[in-house]
């Protein structure tokens, strides 16, 4: 048997999944409590003895390989620096949500010595340095490395500006102390994005290095080296689903949405040109991989804000349109509060099903609103107008898959997802137009990602048996 | 020493006569000019700009358009490490509805975007000529 053990040290939860991929089976799965700041292998070891209490053939079958991802002690906390912020610096955003990064903060243009200071204040792993393309503006990144050179900032940096002078930004991080990778420029040519090397370094650092700075390497014995972040994971996981393998197709381009307790991700594997035409592209190409994660959209520590964000409105709407047999009006705000005064609640009525149906129904469209490209019109000199197209147009996208626990455990998926297409309230919203949904029924979006590296036709199929196709 | 001049009609217009028109007369006048034609995207004239060591872009837009098509030049000319170089626009930049309503609603939009100077429609080639050279400190 080829038994694969894949774990997520996640911030609130230790996930442990078995897959058998001689068989294509998914063993079993089981979760615990994460325990980052005491000892992270206690979590894994809970986690690992209801896996096995539950499944006992997993314990006495031995195992092939043990993968690991971890957004655990604050995940990786990035730093990004660029040059113009729509240009270089946009490019540099993308390179870190790609590698799954949290952006915690981002800088433009030279830093102030004020922004050096905010810099050396903020809890950060990995500071992502670009600016210029290659052959372009070689002052601002080089007069930015001399400031985080000569600052106390302890982490680690990938840079990733100019070609010409990458080498020399380098040598003076270098030489002041600090870790330094060199990776292609994200932009270099002002109309070419090139963000996969940029993403390759940054998991490189974060195997070799972050991991470590966090105390997650206690886990290494165990597990060995803890492979990416788990929001990578996730984005691998979409880009095999969507693309296939060699010798079997995917599901064709397609969404990803991932509702969590403080973050709503969204990831779009897609090319995102236009699919009307005379529309007109503007701004800086879009990744075919692309994530973005909404900081303020939550289904635990962040339902507040949801309801703020959307309004009493939308959401007695949507739970309108879940729960279109009771006359109840639930109180969404006290809901929301409670659960995120205590995030291990779990709905039990129907009617909390349904509220906290509503409540990802609005994450959902305001987490999509923000990812998806929009269409504007301008008058032309002839009369007409001209379309301008910005960002992905994700018209034609015809796969909307859901993860995360309110799809896991709950009900009214289609519901939730369906918050994803176009809509009257946002006609320039290139949002899709129908699409096929799915669930991650067996919460394997994370696995799937990690054994992608080493197993891509099994992962693959067991991608596949346990996305489940929601009826309408 | 003699200055270069980048020059041509930017973004999704065809119509070159304006920018061929200037070009011949600051050839005329000394320059030394890099005539790109029409249809002329961004990239093409940072990129000529880099090669020539250019002392400034002339774009030219004749459609109504210019808005559409010069916005974020200054952005890729700072990252192209052309922060400094000038940037002229001219031509018939927007629809003829917003140059009644007042150039200097144009000129403040194209400033704000970054040209140096913005040239309205009918414009004389002798007072760009003579703009390029007091910008660029020559006689």
């Amino acid at each position: 048997m080829g038994v694969h053990l894949l774990i997520d040290f996640g911030s609130t939860f230790t996930k442990v999944l078995a897959a058998d991929t001689d068989t294509e089976e998914v063993l079993g799965r089981a979760q615990a409590p994460s325990t980052v700041d005491r000892d992270i292998t206690i979590g894994l070891r809970n986690a690992l003895d209801r896996l096995y209490a539950a499944n006992p053939v997993v314990e006495r079958v031995p195992i092939e390989r043990r993968m690991a991802c971890s957004s655990a002690a604050g995940g990786l906390r990035l730093i990004a620096v660029g040059l113009v912020p729509e240009l270089t610096l946009e490019a540099a955003r993308r390179a870190a949500l790609g590698a799954g990064a949290k952006l915690v903060r981002s800088y433009g243009y030279e830093l102030s010595p004020e922004s050096v200071a905010e810099i050396e204040a903020t809890p950060c792993d990995l500071i992502l340095l670009a600016g210029g393309t290659d052959g372009g503006d070689k002052n601002v990144i080089l007069n930015n490395a001399e400031r985080l050179a000569a600052s106390k900032v302890t982490a680690s940096f990938v840079v990733a500006g100019n070609r010409v002078v990458a080498g020399s930004v380098a040598q003076m991080l270098a030489a002041a102390g600090k870790h330094v990778e060199i990776a292609a420029n994200v932009l270099p040519e002002l109309n070419v994005l090139n963000v996969e090397p940029a993403r390759a370094a940054i998991r490189e650092t974060f195997i070799r290095r972050v991991v470590h700075a966090k105390g997650l390497d206690k886990a290494q014995q165990y597990v060995g080296d803890i492979l990416m972040p788990t929001p990578m994971a996730t984005l691998k996981a979409a880009r095999l689903v969507a693309d296939g393998t060699e010798a079997e197709a995917g599901l064709g381009e397609l969404m990803v949405v991932e509702i969590g307790g403080a973050t709503t991700n969204v990831h779009t594997i897609c090319d995102g040109s236009p699919s009307q035409s005379d529309v007109l592209l503007k701004g800086l190409p879009e990744p075919y991989a692309k994530r973005t994660v909404e900081g303020d959209l939550g289904l635990r520590h962040n339902a507040l804000t949801i309801v703020e964000v959307a309004g009493l409105q939308r959401i007695a709407e949507a739970f309108a349109s879940i729960d279109n047999h009771s006359s109840s009006k639930p109180d969404f705000q006290a809901y929301a509060a409670k659960v995120s005064s205590d995030p291990s609640l779990v709905p039990q009525s129907a009617e909390q099903f349904s509220i906290e149906a509503a409540l990802a129904r609005a994450a959902v469209d305001l987490a999509v609103g923000r990812h998806a490209g929009s269409l504007e019109e301008t008058p032309s000199w002839l009369g007409g107008t001209v379309r301008i197209q910005r960002g992905k147009d994700l018209g034609a996208l015809a796969t909307v898959i859901g993860t995360g626990g309110v799809f896991f455990h709950g009900r009214h998926a289609e519901q939730i997802l369906s918050a994803a297409l176009v809509s009257k309230r946002e006609p320039h919203s290139l949002r899709p137009r129908k699409a096929n949904f799915y669930v991650d029924a067996g919460y394997v979006m994370y696995a799937v990602g990690l054994l992608s590296d080493v197993e891509p036709a099994k992962a693959l199929r067991i991608a596949k048996k346990w996305l489940r196709r929601v009826e309408a | 020493m003699q200055k270069t001049i980048v020059i041509g009609t930017i973004g999704s217009d065809c119509h070159v006569i304006g920018s061929w028109v200037l070009n011949r007369a600051l050839a005329e006048a000394g320059f030394k000019t890099v005539f790109l034609g029409a249809v002329v995207p961004q990239e093409e004239f940072i990129n000529a700009a880099i090669e020539t060591a250019a002392d400034a872009i002339l774009v030219s837009s004749m459609y109504g358009m210019g808005i559409l098509d010069c916005d974020g030049l200054r952005a890729k000319c700072i990252e192209a490490g052309l922060g400094k170089i000038l940037l002229y626009a001219g031509g018939m930049l927007t629809v003829q509805m917003e140059v009644d309503r007042g150039w200097q609603a144009v000129e403040t939009r194209f400033k704000e975007m970054g040209f140096n100077r913005v040239f309205p429609p009918k414009t004389k080639p002798d007072s760009v000529i003579e703009s390029l050279r007091n910008d660029l400190g020559i006689g």
